[in-house]
């Protein structure tokens, strides 16, 4: 069986380098991994979604929905865009931050004010969802970009056939350096929400 | 050794590991990455992004010919622009191996249409390689060359953006030097002129009868999996087939990985295999057709769409019609009918930003052309009226005017289009006298591609410094004679220029240059914010469409994000009250 990771949020906020990141770490316990990525025409702002899919015989990239194991949201109103690909029992990490929309900004479209109980509404009735605000974790291990990778160390909690090394291995394979440390502290975090 | 490469690095990979020479191409989503990655190989491979997809192919082809293994890369549209060079290329042939890699874009995620590659192959007569995935995407680039080699002709290698952004674990190996093959005239090879020419055609067809025995006995590639299963059997090809290997447990499948020239003995033996046939293909019934010309039954468009791409939800309502069901695949939860959505705009600070809003203060129609600022369509800016293709802009403005269209009329296109094939628009337009104005939208470099150089950088994808060609003094060897250069973040001048050439009466160029925000992030300043205090709520900063300025809802004061925010001051222009400062 496949197992299957669908990331969502909004361009620039490290959804890609999570999904290379849990790549390499399937990589290294010895899985068969595909990824695949949907990014917009724009650079930034726009909705971004990668998947991630491993086992022992993976053939398509592409996840169908209804068929995620795991569901991981940088922003809240992704988190119930995408809700409907997360199979029932499954888990969902989802941060409550909210980036706004230039059709909100320009008064084309409204933000809903019940973001947070529309996600609580959605997950409950299929699966566990783990909500919190990522980025203000992040900001108080002193960089608001590490918002991801804690966010991916919650995630990893439901993917047990993947250790706690290769994943401190696989952080360390895909960020600079001078980054490593601060990102397997962030990852941790999460894992140990 | 395992690694894990996306489809684009593993064409780049293949070819790198075929030993070849020489790479040219023009940037093109989902393509682009190729040549990005194969210019890591400098030492081995020269690599030229070219100023258009025809330059490139000639380039390519001059290179096959005098005896090294080339290739080139294009998305879709742009074997549009490289098609004539690559039809006669077909008769002419090669010396050396050449690859043609073309991306297709189903589902047309960033494309202006949604065309099928596999219908130049056949009208080029020339042999067209599908891989799925990352891995084929190695291994047929490798085999793409052998082939061309064999049959003396150049081969497509077609790639969609699902197999060219998709990761797989590839096996990799080292690289294979290939000596050049010294040139040796012989005109009546090289030189079509119709009397050999004629010759040329007869060949073209017999190559293509031993290239459709020769597919069919490639069962490496055209490859039947699970024959075991007898009730269904799928044909495909590209991802497609991946995906029903996922999710159509009860077939068998035959994927051709060289779909044409029709590998015909091997569709026949595959269908007699099975007793229902399915054709599973993205796009035109291109195999579809072709089965039924060989008198076999089979279903295909009439349950697949002909249009978008066939994810994993698309194929499970074919096969719920298939087996006469409802599908059963969730769709978006109902708290989902309402939230805004994300469209593409132009990024916080965008140097176009300045022109288009510059442009909504006058009543003009404006013909666009693909880049960036084709974002310049949507709301608030609204300022793109028409738009066909890469150059367009400047032609279409040329006819529009000529209509008799009595209202000022904009042709736009970017610094590297201009290049690509804006030059023939504007010497057209200054020959022929007509009257529109022209607007090179100058960011320096191709940036919705991800910043590739061009004619105009001054820097070669090798990385070396060159020449760069003066957008001004092409224009005016063209015999432009008003061209006005323009910075678009100063509104006042913008206004004032537009004002003075849009009603000039003769044909006219505005530059709107400076450097495109997320490349040049030195020209990055401190951020701005607004005053509340002194803020009317008047939503004139609105107007800019800049991302960094929000309003959570209708009725509050808008603020700006300061962490998107790059301080290119427009805002602080426009505001009528003074509110916003740094």
């Amino acid at each position: 069986m496949a197992r299957n990771i669908l990331l969502c949020g909004v361009g620039g906020q490290g959804i890609l380098l999570a999904a290379k990141i849990i790549a390499a770490a399937a990589e290294s316990a010895g899985f068969q991994v595909t990824t695949n990525e949907v990014h917009g025409m724009a650079q930034r702002g726009g909705s971004v979604t990668a998947q991630v899919r491993f086992g022992a015989n993976v053939h398509s990239p592409l996840i169908l929905e209804g068929c995620a194991d795991v569901l991981a949201s940088m922003e809240a109103a992704e988190g119930v865009r995408y809700a409907h690909w997360l199979k029932p029992g499954g888990f969902a990490v989802v941060s409550s931050e909210e980036v706004i929309p230039v059709t909100v900004s320009s008064g084309k479209a409204v933000y809903p004010a019940d973001i947070e109980q529309r996600l609580r509404h959605v997950y409950a009735e299929r699966s566990s969802l783990l909500l919190r605000d990522f980025r203000s974790d992040a900001s108080k291990l002193g960089n608001p970009k590490l918002a991801n990778t804690i966010l991916l160390g919650a995630l990893s909690k439901a993917i047990e056939e993947i250790s706690l090394p290769l994943w401190h291995s696989a952080v360390a394979s895909c960020v600079k350096a001078q980054f490593i440390e601060i990102n397997q502290q962030a990852f941790d975090l999460g894992r140990s929400f | 050794m395992k690694t894990l490469l996306s489809g684009n690095e593993a064409i780049a990979r293949g070819a790198w590991e075929a030993g070849v020479s020489a790479a040219f191409g023009y940037p093109g989503t989902p393509s682009t990455e190729i040549l990005e990655n194969l210019v890591a190989h400098r030492e081995e491979v020269y690599c030229e992004w070219s100023p258009n997809e025809k330059v490139a192919l000639e380039s390519a082809a001059g290179a096959a010919i005098g005896g090294v293994r080339s290739m080139v890369t294009m998305k879709h549209v742009g074997l549009n622009v490289a098609a004539d060079p690559m039809m006669t290329l077909s008769y002419v042939g090669i010396v050396a191996g050449m690859v043609i890699v073309v991306a297709d874009d189903p589902g047309q995620h960033s494309s202006q249409t949604e065309q099928d590659t596999r219908h130049y192959a056949r009208l080029a007569k020339l042999p067209i390689l599908e891989p799925g995935n990352a891995v084929e995407c190695r291994s047929y680039m490798k085999f793409a060359f052998e082939l061309s080699e064999m049959y003396r002709c150049p081969v497509i290698l077609r790639s969609t953006t699902c197999v060219s952004h998709s990761r797989y674990l590839v096996e990799v190996a080292g690289r294979e030097e290939k000596a050049r093959i010294p040139f040796v005239k012989n005109p009546q090879q090289f030189v079509p002129i119709p009397v050999w020419g004629r010759v040329l055609r007869r060949k073209v067809e017999e190559r293509m009868l031993q290239q459709a025995a020769d597919a069919s006995n490639d069962t490496e590639r055209n490859q039947v999996y699970r024959p075991e299963q007898k009730q269904l059997g799928i044909l495909s090809s590209g991802v497609t087939a991946f995906h029903a290997l996922d999710l159509f447990p009860e077939a068998s499948i035959l994927k051709l990985g060289r779909a044409w020239p029709f590998p015909d003995d091997r569709i026949r033996e595959f269908a007699a295999s099975c007793e229902r046939l399915l054709v599973l293909e993205e796009g035109d019934p291109f195999l579809e057709e072709h089965v039924r010309a060989l008198g076999i039954a089979c279903d295909g468009k009439n349950l697949v769409p002909r249009t978008g791409e066939l994810t994993p939800r698309v194929l499970m309502e074919v096969k719920a019609k298939l087996d006469g069901k409802t599908p059963a695949v969730p769709s978006p939860v109902p708290e989902a009918a309402d939230l805004p959505n994300r469209p593409p705009m132009l990024c916080a600070g965008c140097p176009h930003r300045g022109l288009f809003y510059g442009l909504g203060q006058f009543d003009v129609v404006v013909t666009g052309d693909i880049g960036c600022y084709s974002l310049g369509v949507f709301p608030p800016l609204d300022r793109t009226d028409l738009l066909i293709c890469m150059g367009g802009g400047f032609t279409l403005a040329h006819g529009m005017k000529l209509s008799g269209e009595t209202r000022p009329v904009v042709g736009i296109v970017g610094d590297s289009t201009f290049f690509h094939s804006g030059i023939t628009g504007l010497l057209n337009l200054v020959y022929n006298q007509g009257n529109a104005t022209l607007v090179v939208v100058d960011n320096r470099t191709t940036a919705m591609t991800g910043h590739q150089d061009h004619p105009g950088t001054g820097k070669t994808l090798m990385g070396n410094a060159t020449v760069a060609a003066s957008i001004e003094e092409i224009a005016r060897a063209c015999g432009m004679k008003r061209i006005r250069v323009v910075n678009p973040y100063d509104a006042a001048a913008m206004h004032r220029v537009l004002a003075e050439e849009l009603f000039c009466g003769e044909p006219s160029l505005i530059i709107s240059r400076a450097p495109c925000i997320l490349k040049e992030r030195s020209a990055v300043k401190p951020p701005f914010s607004i005053d509340p205090a002194k803020c009317k709520n008047c939503k004139g900063c609105l107007k800019l469409g800049c991302p960094a300025i929000e309003t959570p809802d209708k009725a509050a004061k808008p603020s700006i994000d300061r962490t998107a925010c790059t301080g290119c001051g427009l805002c602080e222009q426009v505001c009528r009250f003074g509110a916003i400062g740094r």
